[in-house]
């Protein structure tokens, strides 16, 4: 490296987070091989991205340079964050200067979970969402008088343990809205961690190999000496088991039921012809019947322009019913065929998701995290 | 299938078993034969991609406990 070569720098999964979010210009370079950079990528409304895979750079950058701009910041992204170094280097020896590489790669960009405060609770407390920005999930985490729930936790449970740390709260409840098939539930595992309880769908939870709270419509679930209240929602269609809840009488937790720009898809366990019909009477019946005034929190989100100023995605239950493509057919039949034959591919090693979540299969950490590459497939809509 | 020159890159990450592979094949003739071992995961897809990009041939690729071998043959 020559004395006038500037020096590699990294960016963080968080600060890149932080740049999609504040809509800061940034060039991609993705440096995977194209079939993996074409099934999932980095998104975002300032956000350019080429991909060049690594190999064809191995003798030399002319290439990429071309195409870089030299007026605007460069990320170099590839699978963990070896080649992107390579390339990243060989950028600056080149003479380039905003040459920055993804620490971690897209495996950090998968897994960062970025939280965002949603509001406060109406008796005290507060609702934050956790955008998981690189894999399109979304949970929840309720803290109240030092007492904290955490909904549709993913399985980066350290994340959640620090956060309430810094909130002075305990984690005292894990719940699942229904057992998940896109990614591996964190929910067990922070409920064993913190000593708290773990709750699932009982009609989702038929094959579970472990011991758990039934979660069903009735009861509530308390947060904090002040009385925060979970109330379950019965909602089937996604799964069998899929419930929703109402929080503090004023946000609606619909899981993979409803989404911002979508509905979810009732075939992950195999069931698309049976559960339509329930998917259909939650989603026009059901839901139909609660206060369109209720916040709808979802468990996903699909593009990233369903992000709002701030990194939240929410949305009014009333508008939804205005604007939402999937709420827009009210006809059964006509309901019907339009979900069955708008299901995108499965996603990424959903069976062996599932079993994991039984608790039938335990992969390793990184077995866990190869089942959950690629991009979330859990509406309807997303192709 | 005999190969004219192994390449073993175990425990070594990506690019590294491709930058290995890449000059071990510059050093080979048309038709001449190399196997690259790796235990890099990302190996399979990069690999594939990277024989079909620069138009050579990969005969064969197994895997076996985390060891995949490729068999890449030279083309002009």
């Amino acid at each position: 490296m020559s004395a006038t070569t500037s020096l590699l720098q990294k960016m963080t999964a968080g600060e890149l987070t932080r740049r999609v979010l504040n809509k800061e210009p940034l060039f991609i370079l993705d440096v995977r091989n194209d079939s993996d950079a074409a099934d999932w990528q980095i998104e975002g409304e300032s956000i350019e991205l080429i991909n060049i895979p690594y190999f064809d750079l191995l003798e030399g950058v002319d290439a990429a340079l071309e195409q870089l701009p030299e007026d605007k910041d460069v990320l170099v992204v590839c699978a963990k964050e070896g080649s992107s170094k390579f390339v990243a280097e060989q950028l600056l020896e080149a003479g380039r200067s905003r040459v920055y590489y993804l620490e971690g790669g897209m495996k950090a960009w998968s897994e960062h979970l970025e939280p965002v405060l949603i509001g406060k609770l109406q008796d005290g407390g507060s609702l934050y969402q956790f955008v998981r920005i690189g894999k399109g999930c979304l949970s929840y985490m309720v803290v109240s008088e030092g007492e904290a729930a955490v909904i549709d936790a993913a399985r980066m449970t350290d994340v959640y343990s620090a956060f309430a740390a810094e909130q002075g709260a305990a984690i005292k409840y894990a719940l699942d809205t229904h057992l998940h098939a896109d990614h591996i539930s964190g929910g067990r595992k922070l409920a064993e961690q913190t000593g708290g309880t773990y709750w699932l769908p009982p009609k989702d939870a038929e094959e579970v190999t472990f011991d758990y709270e039934q979660l069903e419509e009735g009861k509530v679930v308390n947060v904090g000496n002040i009385k925060i209240e979970i109330q379950p929602v019965y909602s089937p269609g996604h799964t069998i088991g899929s419930t929703s809840f109402i929080i503090d009488n004023r946000y609606l937790l619909t899981g993979d039921i409803l989404f911002v720009e979508s509905i979810g898809r009732p075939d992950l366990a195999g069931k698309a012809e049976d559960w339509v019909g329930d998917l259909y009477t939650t989603l026009h019946e059901r839901y139909k019947s609660l206060p369109d005034e209720l916040i709808v929190l979802p468990a996903h989100f699909g593009k990233i322009t369903e992000l709002g100023e701030d990194g939240a995605v929410s949305a009014r239950l009333g508008d939804l019913y205005e604007r939402n493509p999937g709420l827009q057919i009210t006809a059964e039949a006509d309901f019907r065929r339009m979900v069955t034959e708008n299901l995108p591919q499965h996603p990424n090693s959903y069976q062996e998701i599932r079993q994991t979540n039984m608790g039938k299969i335990h992969p390793d950490e990184e077995q866990q995290r190869e089942m959950e590459s690629g991009p979330n497939r859990c509406a309807v809509h997303d192709k | 299938m005999e190969s004219n020159k192994k390449v073993d890159t175990t425990g070594l990450m990506c690019p590294m078993p491709i930058v290995k592979a890449k000059k071990a094949l510059d050093e080979l003739n048309p038709g001449e034969i190399m196997e690259v071992i790796s235990t890099d995961k990302g190996s399979l897809n990069d690999f594939q991609a990277w024989v079909k990009q620069t138009n050579h041939e990969l005969l064969k690729h197994s895997e076996k406990d985390g060891v995949y071998t490729f068999l890449v043959k030279k083309n002009e």
